[in-house]
């Protein structure tokens, strides 16, 4: 691999900048004659709106102008979007209501745009925004998706009557429930997942630039798909078209799916600077985080899981209902089906599954992607019901899990996917040892001594990534492909710069990236570079989501590198008169096998640019490009196991132990791996210990809207993790990865509750795990 | 309006801002400084942490016009001759920064740790220690790693100096 390629454990190269506060982020932008927005936001989670008084804010210090949402609307703005569409089960599509960037007749949720003040000063944009006299008609609001689908509560969209967006089904449902009426044991549950605020630590921020002279829109943004920003701005909402609009993700301090998304406030920023004239900018602030950026999860399901005599898996029935909150934001209709329910044989050969999934409008900000997306919610459901099931069958969770296992492949799941390459005992046999499983019962005696409850649990996930091959997703729905691409251009000296269509904001591409061309050409990587996250540098791109940046990004890479490596040979045969089958390339050199002849890199590079002598009819120069479309999604696995102490007399729970196993299929950065795996980790631990987004029933005032309210893990919150990998490689692929962006967050949260719920005694415990809902459980348990 | 003196990375400066004008802003709005971060609104998330006077401080929590006449160290008076402080080095060398928004805040005030605690420093310190920083990607995971190991390298160089 050597000491920069492939499986090396190489430092970042963009760590320097970060460390030393050269980061260029969004916020951090400045251009002459910069001003700023900020939004007014309605108070209330459901209200007509009727008169917008702006004259006492267009008189405040500083103030350019006053804008709303009927200007927009006669700018010819158009509306968001969701770009997946979903069929019911009757056929009928998804019912999708219309979403202004600016509202000008109804708000839907607190927090709702309806007008937006450019001012000099960020502080002035904010004393006018404050001085916008709007007037409200309140209407009645409906938070909860469960009761928002009942007869007799507020209506959201004319669209949608009681609220429901979808009701589609995957499966088969008959043979399903055969096999359960003539199940040995059912195991049933009611499973809530919790609904969470992403919180990247940088808050989303926009910079919109009209330059009048060319008719020509910058924009810097906050996005973990700067390429798919510009379409669906051009395409759907009219902004500009794409060659008059750039799209700029800087630096992105963190994304987990929030930054995906294309929110009002960027398109406003554009339009206002062409209404105004001047660079407008918006930055968020923590509580407009809370409000605005798109929460993920929120689902409610009952699951049936029946059994034969020998404890096998017979069927699985699951009946959700997903909260999409007040509109359809970019993917929110594919995480609850198809990133949800098509994971819902988890590990296990299942032979019947039947998943109903209802998606409901509500008074609340909209609900899309956030780290794992439909998977974590697929694998809490299924790990939960495993577990329980193997306590009311009095086995061994490991042994159950362990009977159920899916062992041969290709493996073909009842619910589309097609499992390509896994090796399951592996990563529970690893989990168990670093666990020391069978120490277990003398901890917990130990522990009983100093009067603590200690339990432990596990859970054995499966996700698909590498999302996604375009003609799959285009027959279920998706409005765009899910390949990537890539260009290597190679400089006449042998330096290499590679353009992405992935954007990194975190994962470390500008490192990983560049070991795929020091594996292949032995440039060292300080002599790579990544240019990423500029749509007037990288032409097209689908951007970082879906752990798909190794297994789709990288893959594009790949493609663009051999066709770079077939021409460097052909050049090197030519100058050495060898044939070109036997060139090979070690050590940055390309030699003649079987012959002291040989070129570095860097002279058959130059020999490409000055084309004083290349082979007869070839064209000069070295830079190559490619589109990568993956022939499946990838699916990496894994088991994790969670130890806990649990004080009964104050229902607080201790994480003491943490054992992650994941098999990732091949790993170019195991450092950067591995803090992958811990960053999901903590946010799964979150989910399961500490967060959860309220609104106020009545009202729809969100309760959770700062740090001092909404449960962030702190470093004090959380143990040290031991992790390790196994490796299936993958055989979709030519770089063999799976992915490993979202496993931590989707394999931890049923492993913790588990764990819980093994220590306290009782199955029924909902996230998040607070010190008052474990005490409750507990004492219930005991009466 | 109010004119503000003080000394930022060894610099005099002195620029005109509103009273309410808060550290945070004044440094990297007046001053351009922008490697200090504003995460939220609260004082909890600890990405504009900075020194003054030798100490840590939030400085979304305090104005310009307090820290009038005061030493301030942000992050991009840390490395000195182009070199990486041990504590930046040791976050490079043990995957302690992700995404990179917190960072500044991050080293800030695992410097100040270190400076306050010295070499003794155990994982658990360092946790209860970090309450006030908030990091999303990282699991804090190698962030503890890399304030113990940088704690461990700038005691033995003390020692060695001594």
């Amino acid at each position: 691999m050597g000491v920069e390629g492939i499986g090396a454990r190489v430092t970042r190269k963009e760590d320097k900048r970060f460390l030393t506060g050269k980061g260029r982020y969004t916020d951090d932008m400045t251009v002459p004659g910069m001003c700023f927005a900020a939004f007014v936001r309605s108070p209330h989670a459901h209200a007509r709106i009727g008169n917008i008084d702006a004259t006492a804010a267009g008189e405040m210090p500083g103030v350019i102008a006053v804008l709303n949402g009927r200007q927009m609307l006669d700018d010819g703005i158009g509306n968001l979007i969701c770009g997946w569409m979903i069929h019911s089960k009757d056929g009928s599509p998804m019912k999708m209501g219309a979403w202004r960037p600016l509202a000008h007749e109804t708000v839907r949720y607190v927090g709702d745009a309806v007008a937006v003040v450019v001012a000099e000063s960020m502080a002035e944009a904010r004393d006018a925004a404050e001085a916008v006299i709007v007037d409200y008609e309140e209407l009645p609001a409906v938070t909860d998706a469960v009761t928002a689908l009942a007869d007799g509560q507020p209506q959201l969209h004319p669209e949608a009557p009681n609220n429901l967006i979808f009701d589609w089904d995957i499966g088969d449902a008959a043979a399903t429930d055969a096999a359960i009426a003539a199940a040995a044991h059912v195991t049933q549950m009611r499973i809530v997942n919790n609904r969470l605020a992403p919180n990247p630590m940088e808050p989303r921020a926009a910079l919109g630039i009209y330059d009048a002279a060319d008719d020509h829109y910058t924009c810097y943004t906050t996005s973990q798909n700067p390429h798919v920003a510009r379409l669906v701005m051009s395409a759907f909402y009219n902004v500009a078209p794409e060659n008059k609009l750039r799209v700029i993700a800087p630096d992105v301090g963190g994304g987990f799916g929030s930054k995906i998304y294309i929110y009002p406030e960027e398109i406003t920023c554009l339009w206002a600077s062409r209404r105004t004239g001047v660079p407008v900018k918006w930055t968020s602030d923590r509580t407009e985080a809370f409000l605005t950026d798109a929460h993920g999860r929120d689902h409610v399901s009952t699951v049936k899981m029946a059994f034969d005599a020998s404890h096998r898996i017979t069927a699985l029935k699951v009946d959700t209902i997903a909260n999409l909150g007040a509109y359809m934001s970019l993917f929110s209709s594919a995480v609850p089906t198809y990133l949800y329910a098509t994971l819902l044989s988890g590990q296990y050969d299942i032979p019947a599954i039947h998943a109903n999934v209802r998606t409901v409008y509500t008074n609340t900000v909209p609900v899309d992607a956030y780290r794992g997306a439909g998977r974590p919610e697929a694998t809490y459901l299924l790990e939960r019901t495993v577990e329980t099931a193997a306590r009311e069958l009095g086995l061994s969770p490991v042994e159950l899990r362990r009977i159920n296992f899916i062992r041969s492949f290709p493996h073909q799941t009842p619910v589309i996917m097609n499992y390509d390459a896994g090796d399951y005992d592996a990563s529970l046999a690893a989990a168990l040892q670093a666990a020391d499983w069978d120490g277990f019962p003398a901890r917990k005696a130990e522990a009983a001594s100093r009067g603590l409850k200690r339990g432990i649990g596990m859970s054995c996930y499966i996700e698909a990534c590498g999302i996604a091959p375009s003609a799959a997703v285009g027959s279920l729905g998706a409005g765009v492909g899910l390949w990537e691409s890539a260009e290597v251009r190679v400089n006449a000296v042998g330096t290499v710069e590679i353009l992405t269509g992935s954007h990194s904001h975190g994962q470390g591409h500008e490192t990983t990236f560049a070991q795929l061309v020091a594996d292949r050409f032995g440039v060292p990587i300080d002599s790579v570079s990544v240019v990423h996250g500029d749509t007037d540098k990288v032409q097209m791109g689908m951007g970082t989501y879906g752990s798909r940046s190794g297994a789709v990004g990288m893959s594009a890479v790949v493609k663009a590198l051999d066709k770079v490596e077939a021409k460097a040979r052909k050049i090197a045969a030519h100058l050495m008169e060898a044939d070109e089958s036997d060139i090979v390339i070690e050590n940055g050199t390309l030699k003649v096998a079987g012959t002291d002849k040989s070129l570095p890199w860097f002279q058959v590079t130059l020999a490409a640019y000055t084309g004083h002598n290349l082979p007869p009819g070839m064209e000069p120069g070295l830079k190559e490009g490619a589109f990568y479309d993956p022939s499946n999604f990838t699916f990496p696995a894994g088991c994790y196991i969670c130890e806990v102490e649990v004080d009964p007399e104050t229902g607080k729970t201790e994480i003491v132990q943490f054992v992650a196993a994941d098999d990732f299929g091949n790993i170019i950065n195991p450092m950067i791996v591995e803090g992958q795996v811990h960053g999901g980790i903590a946010q799964g631990i979150g989910q399961a210990l500490l967060e959860g987004v309220h609104y106020d029933p009545q009202t729809g005032q969100l309760l959770t809207a700062s740090y001092m309210d909404y449960a962030m893990p702190r470093a004090d919150d959380l143990p040290s993790f031991q992790v390790s990998h196994q490796v299936t490689p993958c055989p979709g692929n030519p770089l063999g990865i799976k992915g490993c962006g979202e496993a931590g967050a989707i394999g931890s949260p049923p492993a913790l509750m588990n764990a819980i719920t093994d220590a306290i005694g009782t199955n029924a415990l909902d996230m998040p795990a607070t010190p008052a809902r474990v005490w409750a459980a507990a004492r219930a348990a005991a009466n | 309006m109010a004119k503000v003196t003080m000394t930022v990375n060894g610099r005099k400066v002195a620029k005109e801002c509103e009273d309410r004008t808060l550290l945070v802003h004044f440094i990297r709005e007046n001053l351009g400084l922008t490697g200090t971060h504003v995460g939220c609104d609260t004082s909890q998330c600890g990405a504009c942490v900075v020194h003054m006077d030798g100490k840590a401080v939030k400085s979304c929590s305090i104005l310009a016009a307090q820290a009038a006449g005061s030493e301030i160290l942000t992050i991009e008076g840390l490395a000195a001759n182009g070199e990486l402080h041990p504590v930046q080095a040791a976050f490079r060398q043990n995957h302690g920064l992700q995404c990179g928004f917190c960072t500044p805040g991050m080293v800030m005030t695992a410097v100040d740790m270190i400076n306050r605690y010295g070499a003794v420093l155990d994982e658990k310190t360092v946790r209860e220690n970090l309450e006030g920083n908030i990091c999303r990607c990282t699991g804090y995971h190698n962030i503890v790693k890399a304030i113990l190991a940088a704690a461990t390298e700038m005691g033995a160089a003390r020692q060695a100096a001594e």
